[in-house]
């Protein structure tokens, strides 16, 4: 078989995988996304590791092992995210990673501009009690 | 261009290009070919459709026609381990997650983000990149896929451990850190929770279960007029759950 073809087929599959990454909001989509591009280094491995075994008499077998080793680290990324992202919807009630913002940079900037067209008059008496 | 399997095999690479032709492809690799169009259509629409549970399983369908083609590339050991973990569980973690999250059923309008077309962008240019390259550089590679299976559970189960006991081991270690770690994600969570009741009477403001009055200190305002009965009642109602 010739080597390009599971070689592109993990290279397409990875820039799926990154396209959902980007461009997913829901938390477990890109998480799914993510287990799209690890599926993509994991066909690489085993190509590889079919060819190199053939070709240069690699003994080792590197390539099948570290897509065992892939599979078992995909496996408890997927436990410890999805235990991350209930609990960040069992906090904040949702799921949306657009709407994480602690960490950004200027956050408080971006904020209140959706807000402020609502809050109105409201805002003084608003900022005492939040910050009460 | 000078090509890394040129410098080591030049004779076995012109050999092999005699041997094999791009024009006339083997029965194996048109089944790789079709698996592989099944797959990367699969893949596409998992990260494209607006319906939460539709993604989960095409997802399915996408791991499934990979453990097709490790089959196809002889590695049938770790076909079905892709076969039990991912098709088997992974994705029905992943469906635990939408349905504990309270995902929408049917189309959720926003299911992706304003930076859509940057994402597209991206990913097009890594494509055309990685594609490029990867047909440059194994032009004149053929995998030999005759003789004995490369991947068959003696071979792997041999290799595994003899060479790879060390790291195998230390996996399980890292398997049980995952577990606990899992277990202390979602338990603090409820430690959490059931504290505030004590004293969040009295200022229900600072409450972590409030939504959004710690990010937005000026913005939080009018969401906590709203956000009021919600923090008297959030802890209530997870007490009462448990």
């Amino acid at each position: 078989m010739h080597l390009a073809y599971p070689a592109v087929l993990a290279a397409l599959l990875f820039c799926t995988g990154l396209y959902g990454v980007l461009a997913r909001r829901n938390a477990i989509l890109v998480l799914m996304s993510v287990e799209l591009m690890l599926n993509a280094v994991n066909l690489n491995l085993v190509a590889f590791d079919v060819w190199l075994s053939k070709a240069a008499r690699d003994t080792l077998h590197s390539g099948q092992a570290l897509t065992l080793f892939t599979i078992a680290i995909a496996a408890a990324e997927i436990g410890i995210g999805l235990a991350i992202v209930l609990a960040v919807h069992r906090n904040r009630g949702t799921s949306d990673i657009d709407k994480l913002r602690d960490t950004a940079e200027g956050h408080e900037t971006v904020g209140p501009d959706s807000d402020a067209l609502t809050a109105g008059p409201a805002d003084g008496a608003g900022k005492a009690e939040a910050t009460a | 261009m000078t090509h890394p399997a040129d410098i080591t095999h030049p004779a076995a690479v012109t050999l092999a290009a005699a041997q094999h032709g791009f024009l006339s492809p083997t029965g194996v690799e048109i089944a790789f070919l079709l698996v592989g169009l099944a797959t990367f259509g699969a893949a596409l629409v998992t990260v494209t459709t607006r319906q939460l549970v539709h993604a989960a399983l095409w997802l399915v369908v996408a791991l499934g026609g990979l453990a097709v083609e490790y089959l196809l590339l002889t590695a049938e050991f770790i076909a079905w381990v892709q076969v039990l973990i991912y098709v088997g569980s992974v994705v029905v973690l992943l469906l635990f997650g939408l349905m504990l999250t309270r995902a929408p059923i049917g189309r959720s309008p926003d299911a992706d983000s304003g930076n859509r077309w940057a994402a597209l962008t991206v990913a097009v240019a890594a494509a055309a990149a990685l594609v490029w390259v990867v047909v440059d550089a194994f032009r004149t590679t053929w995998v030999d896929l005759d003789g004995p299976a490369a991947g068959s559970t003696a071979v792997t189960g041999a290799s595994l451990f003899q060479n790879w006991v060390l790291p195998f081991e230390a996996l399980s270690v890292l398997l049980l850190a995952a577990l606990v770690g899992a277990i202390v994600l979602s338990r603090k969570a409820k430690a959490e929770s059931s504290l505030p009741p004590v004293n969040s009477r009295a200022a229900t403001g600072g409450s972590p279960s409030v939504p959004d009055s710690r990010n937005h200190p000026i913005g939080g305002t009018a969401r906590s007029h709203a956000a009021k009965p919600v923090a008297g009642t959030h802890p209530a109602d997870q007490e009462g759950a448990r």
